[in-house]
This record gives structure tokens, sequence and C-alpha cells, in this order.
């Protein structure tokens, strides 16, 4: 079995990959110029005709793209060709706001499905296995995605979608799944409900997880290798470039190789625009190079992350982009400090606590207060108050210790933080201090 | 000694309600009951007819929920009746993390729920002196 699902360009030289985007850049800026009318307009006013792109490096001559951009053109604004070629929707889940509608013609499914195929293959899996999809179904890329590249690998597919983890895990074990795909927050709920349960997944043939949709930590994955007996790989992908399937980890784990063949990825600076070398943290930028009906160029993920174009010792020879590191719409300033999420989430883990938590943020005058909720659990509990009140204490000075600020926390019932689409509202800032663009 | 189940519930309404739905809906008694709370948070306290139902009950309606070894008296139910094991307690250097306190219809008795550090020790204490303490058994049946 192949270690790599496209040899040929998977592990293509950089000459030969500067040469394809290139050839697909040229054309795709065409494409665009003639048929989506923001883009006509951008480039006009910029003074960019189609034919001034020669080259990889006069991308940085071509309009941003804003996620403001896709909502003000909602629903169908951005595709670039007519709708009777248009053979499927998915939107995005709309938990920041109005939801992105984007479109695929056969030919972009049929690239969709290849990319997601390759990063089952970088994960090890061959079309022996079961490919058990616990994403959700419907809009949502996850599911349709996924299940896409386990039909192009010539996997068993087994179309579970997301919820009712009891019948997840009877599924799991009875129909034998080698592959999980969901995301990783949820995977961690099923480890701990099949340790709750009494199943030993030592004895499950499952061996991989394919985990994203959502940022994570290095701690949550030693937490879920551990509860699932798997080796987990973090994938990356949006909905706007095409879902799952723009970047994947192999088996080295040191980052995840960008589909170049199909997508640019630049980094750039948040606040110039300005593109960003190798090594520097930066926001994620996408263009698409074959995509048809949606095809955006220079999309601003409001990720950030770092890429490296050294080689990676698995062969491949794709660009590799880290984890993301921070959202740049997600980054609170709190008190003059700058805070992730996932730095709470870190804390949280540490401790053992659960990682159903939201941040809120508020100001009061001049005044920021921050509260983190966090969910209270069994292992936690004690019918005693002041124990309680302790372990919030307890917490409060772990998160001054590790954030350099200290949140107020406060402890709640199970299942009273509000989820969309499985994931945690993991901040409310009611002080609005990032415009919604 | 007396097993209490104690809940966690957030500080807002209907949090006491959906205990008592989950224990009505399994037709389980409550014998009594205590809230406790803070600011935040509360923790509901009880004891009931069946303990390991119970906690099975509210395990599947989402409750967090503990199971605790805490002191039952059984002392008439006169003026003046709680001096005796309080007095006890407190001359033996035992602090009272909480306590309350029930009746049933006979009023012949009244019944103590005390949480203490080490409630062996306490239990000792107290049946020196001649002080009627609760079993579980007993309070499943009363």
């Amino acid at each position: 079995m192949s270690k790599y699902f496209s040899p040929e360009v998977e592990t293509a030289s950089r000459e030969e990959l500067d040469k394809l985007q290139t050839e697909r850049l040229i054309e795709q800026v065409k494409h665009v110029y003639d048929n989506v009318p923001l883009y006509r307009e951008r480039m006009d006013k910029l003074k960019v005709k189609p034919e001034d792109i020669k080259s990889l490096d006069d991308l940085k001559k071509l309009p941003f793209t804003s996620k403001q951009d896709l909502r003000d053109t909602y629903p169908y604004g951005m595709f670039a060709v007519p709708m009777s070629e248009v053979t499927r929707i998915q939107a995005s889940s709309g938990t920041t706001g109005k939801q992105i509608v984007v479109g695929y013609t056969d030919d972009d499914l049929d690239v969709w499905d290849t990319c997601c195929a390759r990063q089952l293959v970088a994960a090890g899996a061959t079309k022996e296995d079961k490919v058990h999809v616990s994403y959700g179904y419907g809009l949502f890329t996850g599911g349709l995605g996924l299940h896409g590249g386990s039909h192009k690998l010539g996997c068993t597919t087994i179309p579970v979608s997301s919820g009712n983890t009891a019948r997840q895990l009877t599924i799991m074990k009875d129909f034998g799944s080698d592959v999980l795909g969901c995301t990783p927050s949820y995977a961690m709920y099923l480890g701990e409900s099949a340790a709750k349960a009494g199943i030993d997944t030592s004895k499950l043939p499952l061996r991989i997880g394919i985990f994203g949709a959502e940022p994570w930590t290095e701690e949550m994955r030693r937490n879920i290798e551990k509860s699932l007996n798997i080796k987990a790989y973090d994938i990356y992908g949006l909905t706007e470039i095409c879902g799952p399937g723009v970047a994947y980890e192999c088996a080295e784990q040191k980052g995840m190789h960008v589909n170049e063949d199909h997508f640019i990825i630049e980094i750039i600076d948040p606040e110039t625009g300005e593109p960003k070398p190798d090594g520097e943290k930066g926001e994620i930028v996408f263009s698409c190079l074959t995509k048809k009906a949606f095809p955006l160029l220079r999309f601003r993920t409001k990720d950030i992350g770092i890429i490296t174009h050294e080689k990676c010792a698995c062969g491949r020879t794709f660009v590799r982009m880290s984890k993301p590191l921070g959202r740049v719409d997600d980054m609170l300033i709190v008190r003059g400090v700058n805070l992730f999420p996932s730095q709470i989430e870190a804390v949280l883990l540490g401790m053992n606590h659960s990682p159903n938590y939201q941040i809120i943020v508020d100001r009061s005058g001049s005044l920021d207060s921050i509260e983190v909720d966090i969910e209270m659990n069994e292992e936690h509990f004690s019918d005693k108050t002041s124990d309680i009140t302790k372990m919030e204490k307890d917490l409060e000075n772990e998160f001054k210790s590790a954030l350099g600020i200290t949140p107020k926390v406060k402890l709640v019932s199970p299942d009273t933080i509000p989820r969309s689409e499985g994931k945690a509202v993991r901040v409310v800032d009611k002080r609005k201090v990032y415009e919604d663009k | 000694m007396i097993k209490q189940i104690s809940i966690f519930a957030s500080n807002e309404p209907g949090q006491i309600i959906k205990v008592t739905d989950a224990l009505s809906s399994q037709g389980i008694d409550i014998r009594a009951m205590c809230v406790a709370d803070t600011q935040d948070f509360g923790i509901i306290r009880l004891i009931v007819s069946d303990t390991i139902k119970a906690k099975e009950a509210l395990s599947s309606h989402k409750c967090v929920v503990s199971t605790t070894d805490v002191l039952g008296i059984k002392i008439p139910d006169k003026t003046g009746a709680t001096k005796k094991p309080l007095e006890l307690l407190a001359n033996n250097g035992i602090n009272i993390d909480y306590m309350y306190a029930f009746i049933t219809v006979s009023k012949e008795f009244a019944y103590l729920v005390l949480r203490v550090q080490d409630t062996e020790n306490a239990e000792k204490i107290l049946a020196q002196a001649g002080i009627e303490l609760l079993t579980q058994e007993e309070v499943e049946n009363l």
C-alpha cells in the first residue's frame, strides 16, 4: 500500500509545484475576473488586470477576501459558474454570524474527495479500513467531506454522523471501526463515555483518529490517544476553501501538509497585509487554484499560524502549516494582556477539569472583567461549599500564573454552556472590541 | 452513619425541580433536604429512601452527584434536646461542617443530620454517652 494517495504531486519538486501553481493561478485569476463582479471591481480599483499575474510572486498584487465580503454577497454573489453547473451546496455553521454559503461543481467535488483521501492515507489508512464518520452530515462540510475522501480511497465508509454517543460506541465496537473522524472535543467525550460504559478501548480495532474543525491542544491529543487507544491526527480545513482536506498531518506530525496543487497558502501580517517569510507567525491566507464554483482569492482565515518549506521526513514536498496558534479575532486583550482561549483550555486540562468552558469578557467603565465558566464534573464535586469555593480560588491562582491575569472562575452545572454544531461557544466578548470585519 | 446524596446546582431557577423530578420519576422518597447556597452555585443535600437508585436516576439526568457518609442522630422531639449531642461534640473538639434537622409524623423523635470530619470517631463519642444514632436501614424505612 502506498504511503501517498497522489504520489506524483505529493512528492513533486518545488520547481514542478511552482510551475503547476503558476499555470493554475493565471487561469484562475482570469476565471474570477470574468465571473465574479466583486473581484473584477476590486482588481479594477487596484488597476490589476488578469494578464498582470504572471508568477506566484504576483499573487500579492491581488486583493484580499474577508469573511465580511462573503456575508455581503450572501448567498450566491461569489459563485463563478452558472447554477446549472453547481452540483452541491454546503454552508458554514454560522457560529459567528450569518451563514457562509459555498458551492461545488462536479469537478470541484472530485478534487475535494481527492484532498480528503490524501489525508486519510497520510494518517495510515488504507482501502481495507472501515471509516467511522462522526462529523455531522448536512450543510456542515465535515461529514460529507470525510465521507467523500473515504469513498474515494475505497474504504468501507460508515456514515454515522454526529450525536447519540451510546450508539456511536456500539457501532464502533460491533461494526469494528478502524478510523474515526470527528471534532477533537467530541473524540474526548467519546473517550470519557467509553470509559464510563466500561468499554476497553484497547480491545477495539480502532487505531486512527482524524480530528479537525476546531482548534485543539497537544494535551487534548494525548488525552484522546490514551482514552481511545489510537493515534490522533490533526487536519485543517474551512468551509470557505473547501471544508476538510486543505491540510493534513502525516506520520511525522510536525505540521500539516497543504494540498498545494489546489491551494496556495500565505502568511501575512494581519495589520499591514504584507506577506511574512517561513517561520514567522501571522494570519493564514488561502487562494483556491482549481475550484471553479466558489473560487476565493487570498481569503483571510483570521487563523494565526506559521509555515515551513523544510523537507519533511515523510517524503511529501507540500509546505507544512502549524496548528492554528490562535485566531486574529479570538485573541482577547484583557486589561492589556493578550489571551487565547487555548491557554485557558491548557490550564483546565492540566488540572483535569472539563474542557467545556466559556470565557466571558465584559467591561464596566474602563475596567475589563473576565470570567471563566467551567462545567462541574463528578471528579471535582464535593458536598461542602468550602471545598468548591477553594477549587475556584485554586483555578484562579493557576490562571494567574499561566496567563498573567486573574479571571473570576465560576463552576456551573453540566450541559449549561451553550453549544453550536457540537462546538462549545468559547468566548463571549460583551465589550465588542473587534469590528465584525 | 447514614448516606447523604449531594447534587451540584448552578445558581439559577429550575435547578431543584430537575432533581425532585428525577427522584419522583423513580418513586424515591425524600426524607430530608437542605440547600446550601453561595453567590454562584448551590449544593442540594438529600436523605432519601433509596440512595443507590437515587444516584442512578440523578446521574442519568446529567446531574453531578456524590454520596457522603453523614451522622444521623435521633433525639426526643422536645425543647432543648439538641443541646446534649452538640455539647458532646463541642467538648471533644469536633467541628460541624454543616447540619440540618427533620421530624417525621410521629412527633416522638427529631433527627439531626451532621457532617463532621471524622464520622466514626464522632459516632463513638455519642454512642458512649447514650445518644441514639440513626442507621441507613432505619432512614430508608422511616
